[in-house]
């Protein structure tokens, strides 16, 4: 298991908590929760040694097509391939950031 | 996801733990407990290398359900095929001692139970175990007052300890995706043998301990289809009937007598086990 942490600067600001997915195989949870800070917090725990440059890539293809907000997530990942991390990713933000959205389900 | 011609958007058993407990209840009355915000996370899976869940994989809920006050506990059967650990198991424990002490202070509250499990968390072997036996003391202490309800609609099933945690429910509700057994089909064949039992041959297993067999044996009390609907249906149904006024477990000396006089030289079939199992549990 590795444990990793990566820092944007925000480009937004209101979140609301949400949860989206599950720690099952081939899947992941992604938790967003408000932060005071300038700056997106992502701290990421997975299954998958070696996994450090992959999650780099992936953030930054989210980051130009969605502007990250001031946030913490927190993803739990059960060897999720790339496509499904993506999905979830933007599942969360996009509870995240609508208004009177459903938070968690 | 209404228009989904994959997913059938009134399934139950598609469901997450968290939306089975939202379909369940009264609309707008979930009120979650010790929520995954909370960060309450199994301290001991990290150890072991193990990636976590923030609700370590049972959700908790207050809410009403008809209109009565009910305690809901559904576990996550994707994350560690809904093992319990110290975490989750005491969440379960929690939630049902809760209702204890309301209905101690003359405020029924009832309890759900949507169970998919293999039983104990063998990562956090011991702490399950006391966790199982706070939750079967606590569905004791509870059913005395209102009906503790379990349902098995798979597709995990319902096996190890937490299998006797439903058969001390007041009542149980099963569908025919779910399974109800001791030990689960692997470990049977790993100890029988594969001739004996073959734990990929699904036809085989599920007449012996699928919802249709249990229910046909007298074990469960409904046998319901895999819809948000019938499982609600279900559900008020049974807190409707009440205390049960002699539980399952309490006629355990019955099917001990039916077990004693079984031959075991032949390999039993669905139709002797359901013979078997309603003779002895004084059925006609």
């Amino acid at each position: 298991m590795e444990t990793l942490h990566f820092q944007r600067r925000a480009q937004e600001n209101h979140v609301q908590p949400t949860l989206v997915g599950c720690v099952g195989s081939g899947d992941l949870e992604v938790m967003i929760e408000p932060s005071d800070s300038e700056f997106s917090d992502i701290y990421i725990q997975t299954s998958t040694a070696g996994s450090e440059v992959r999650w780099q890539q992936i953030i930054d293809q989210i980051t130009p097509v969605i502007p990250l907000p001031a946030m913490r997530m927190d993803i739990h990942d059960f060897a999720a391939t790339p496509g499904v991390i993506r999905l979830r990713i933007e599942q969360a933000l996009e509870q995240a950031t609508s208004v009177g959205g459903d938070k968690h389900e | 996801m209404s228009n989904s011609p994959v997913v059938k958007d009134n399934s139950f058993v598609e469901q997450s733990a968290r939306q089975r407990i939202k379909r369940l209840l009264d609309k707008d009355t979930m009120r979650e407990l010790i929520s995954p915000f909370e960060r309450v996370t199994s301290p001991w899976l990290a150890k072991q290398g193990i990636v976590s869940q923030f609700d370590d994989g049972v959700v908790i809920a207050r809410g009403k359900i008809d209109g009565e006050e009910t305690v809901v506990a559904a576990i996550e059967g994707s994350f560690q095929g809904g093992s319990l650990g110290e975490v989750s198991g005491a969440k379960i424990a929690g939630a049902l001692e809760l209702a204890v002490e309301e209905n101690a202070k003359g405020n029924p509250m009832s309890a759900v139970l949507i169970l998919e499990t293999g039983g104990v968390r063998l990562q956090e072997a011991n702490l399950g175990l006391a966790a199982i036996a706070e939750i079967q003391s606590a569905i004791i202490s509870l059913r005395k007052y209102r009906p503790v309800i379990a349902l098995v609609t798979g597709p995990v099933g319902c096996f190890g300890g937490m299998s006797i945690s439903a058969a001390l429910c007041s009542y149980i509700i099963m569908t025919r995706e779910g399974r109800l057994g001791l030990n689960g089909p692997l470990v049977i064949e790993q100890e029988a043998g594969i001739v004996e039992y073959n734990a990929s041959d699904r036809p085989f297993i599920w007449s012996l301990i699928g919802g249709k067999q249990r229910f046909e044996s007298g074990l469960v009390d409904s046998y319901i289809n895999d819809s948000q609907k019938s499982v609600r249906e279900a559900v008020v149904d049974h807190l409707n009937r009440g205390v049960p006024s002699v539980h399952r477990t309490e006629k355990y000396c019955d099917l001990l007598e039916a077990f004693l006089h079984l031959d075991t030289q032949d390999q039993i079939t669905p139709e002797n086990a359901q013979q078997l199992l309603m003779e002895g549990g004084g059925h006609e």
